[in-house]
């Protein structure tokens, strides 16, 4: 067999939707998660249903949605509620198995930042602040999430946590007593990290084909933990390739 | 006092805006991505009102419009973004340089101002909800607070209701009276609606009340609590009106270049507010046909039985 080539978003597609193998309920957003999704949904997730701030439950996204309120996203799908109704029966009640998030920051136990790049009442950088994040990090049972490993973004301390995470690791998140089970999997553009660890700090589980431990850790700016083990990943099959390039994403918006 | 049911209250957007939105009021225009009325915030431009309060979830291109030109002292939202597309420069020169004036933010979630109109909605004191327990959020904005749960041992975040001087919401249909029918996203329009001293609707179609009632289930807002209609075909342009136009993304696009420069903006607001007289003004220089091409295929629902029963 002929060698595959493909881009490091390619890669982390492929990989964000193997993950999401065997998943009925996932809480997704646009661009690449959602490429990530209904890559899933036609591979290891064939029951899966997308669930979205805007309110849809269960959308068929006949096109890429250009906002995460997207018309396309209403037309067949199985519910369409009131975001009143999607944040209190759905995600609260804790119908939402899985949550794809990211932000613009990261730390080592898996908070978000999302709002400020600087001090909050005087920002470097203003940035969109939490949408439904936090309630997202909060309530969803399993929070996945999605990041290019940037040294800028993942941090040693947060600039403001707009999302929970595991907090200050251990069992801080249960002490508070938030319903979710916090952050599971982070997943990058040259490798996975996990939480499975007592102190619930992310350590590196599995590198991508041809990436090294150093590449990994020049990108980030704590000390980072290894896993145990490290993991092996395959590279993205032809059949993955075709569904992302001529199904989900013909205009390579996303890669 | 409420309106009257059977009052009349079909005006132009002219008279809307002059006779329920005054200087220094709140005014909440939601619709999630989609029914936001771009026709009531260029009429409030062209009005020149000052120091409003603005609250919308997601600020969107209208409020990024709005506050460039220096109608607001204030926002309330849950997103700040340019959707699906980038940043929104206008709000945030207001916010890192005071151009063209400071803004003051007061900052939520999306469920924390959901909870916050669904209280108004209903005339509670607070609302609570599963959200904010570890998040900077809460030290960010103090109205936001933790209490003991009453019934249990735990802690809850709980926000405090609002009640917008006026709300002003763009649906597909509505009759004379503000019967007003909504499908697609529901997003909070019946909460803000509900929450709201005033409340403007403006719609695609006039339609008679027969319709209205011949589907029920889809009125999302009574016309018992509306108080002024105003017919405005295509007034949410270049956002959309599900299965009457897409949104107009090329729009949306175009003006995360141009918003990047404040007289760039302020030669757009001339040419696209200022120097037209109403939104009929702006329909007619687009052209029919430019709209033409943001409608989507038909997708129609089945119709259902209600039955008739006598």
């Amino acid at each position: 067999m002929s060698e595959l080539t493909y881009t490091a978003s390619e890669m982390m597609i492929v990989i964000a939707a193997r993950v999401l193998k065997g998943a009925r309920t996932v809480f997704v957003g646009v661009g690449l998660p959602n490429i990530a999704c209904n890559l899933a949904r036609h591979t290891v997730a064939p029951d899966m249903e997308l669930i979205y701030e805007s309110g849809v439950y269960g959308a068929r996204p006949e096109r890429l949605p250009l906002s995460i309120g997207d018309p396309t996203l209403v037309s067949g799908a199985l519910s369409v509620v009131s975001m009143a109704d999607l944040f209190g029966l759905y995600l609260q009640r804790g119908l939402v198995e899985i949550a794809l998030l990211g932000g613009a920051q990261v730390d080592r136990y898996g908070n978000l930042n999302s709002t400020v790049i600087g001090d909050y009442a005087k920002p470097k950088t203003r940035l969109p602040g939490s949408g439904g994040a936090c309630e997202i990090a909060t309530n969803a049972q399993r929070t996945f999430m999605i990041m290019r490993l940037k040294r800028r973004a993942f941090v040693e301390k947060l600039d403001f946590v707009t999302s929970p995470g595991h907090l200050k690791g251990g069992d801080s998140r249960a002490q508070l007593g938030l319903p979710g089970g916090g952050p599971e999997l982070m997943i990058t553009d040259k490798g996975i990290l996990n939480f499975d660890n007592s102190q619930r700090e992310m350590q590196l589980s599995a590198l991508y084909p041809g990436v090294t431990v150093d590449e990994v850790k020049a990108e980030v700016g704590w000390s980072l933990r290894l896993a145990g083990k490290m993991e092996e990943v395959d590279p993205p099959s032809a059949e993955e390739l075709r569904l992302i390039r001529e199904e989900l994403d013909p205009g390579a918006m996303y890669r | 006092m409420n309106p009257t049911t059977h009052a009349d209250k079909l005006v132009s957007m002219r008279e809307a805006i002059a006779t329920y939105v005054a200087d220094g009021c709140s005014v909440a225009m939601e619709g999630f991505t989609g029914f936001i009325s771009f026709a009531a915030g260029h009429e409030i431009i062209r009005q020149g009102r000052r120091d409003l309060t603005l609250i919308r979830m997601t600020p969107d291109l209208i409020y990024d419009q709005m506050i460039a030109a220096g109608t607001a002292k204030k926002l309330i939202f849950s997103y700040m973004g340019n959707p699906g597309v980038g940043s929104l420069y206008c709000i945030r020169r207001a916010v890192e340089k005071g151009i063209p004036l400071p803004l003051e933010l007061e900052e939520y979630s999306h469920y924390g101002l959901v909870g916050r109109y669904a209280a108004g909605a209903s005339r509670l004191p607070f609302f609570p909800l599963r959200s904010y327990i570890g998040s900077d959020m809460l030290a960010a904005n103090p109205l936001i607070k933790v209490i003991d749960e009453p019934y249990g041992t735990g802690k809850i975040a709980v926000v405090p209701p609002l009640n917008p001087d006026v709300a002003i919401l763009h649906a597909q249909r509505a009759d004379r009276q503000g019967n007003t029918q909504l499908w697609g996203l529901l997003g909070m329009q019946k909460e803000v609606a509900f929450a709201s001293k005033k409340v403007i609707v403006a719609v695609e179609e006039l339609v008679d009340e027969s319709v209205i009632r011949a589907d029920p289930n889809r009125t999302l807002i009574p016309g018992l609590i509306v108080d002024a209609v105003v017919h405005e075909p295509y007034g949410a342009h270049p956002s959309y009106v599900q299965g009457y136009y897409d949104r107009d993304n090329e729009s949306y696009l175009a003006w995360d270049k141009l918003s990047q420069d404040h007289n760039a903006v302020k030669a757009w607001l001339d040419e696209w507010v200022y120097g037209l007289e109403n939104h009929a003004a702006y329909r007619q220089k687009l052209g029919q046909a430019y709209f033409d091409k943001l409608k989507p295929e038909p997708l129609l629902a089945p119709s259902v039985d209600y039955g008739r029963y006598r």
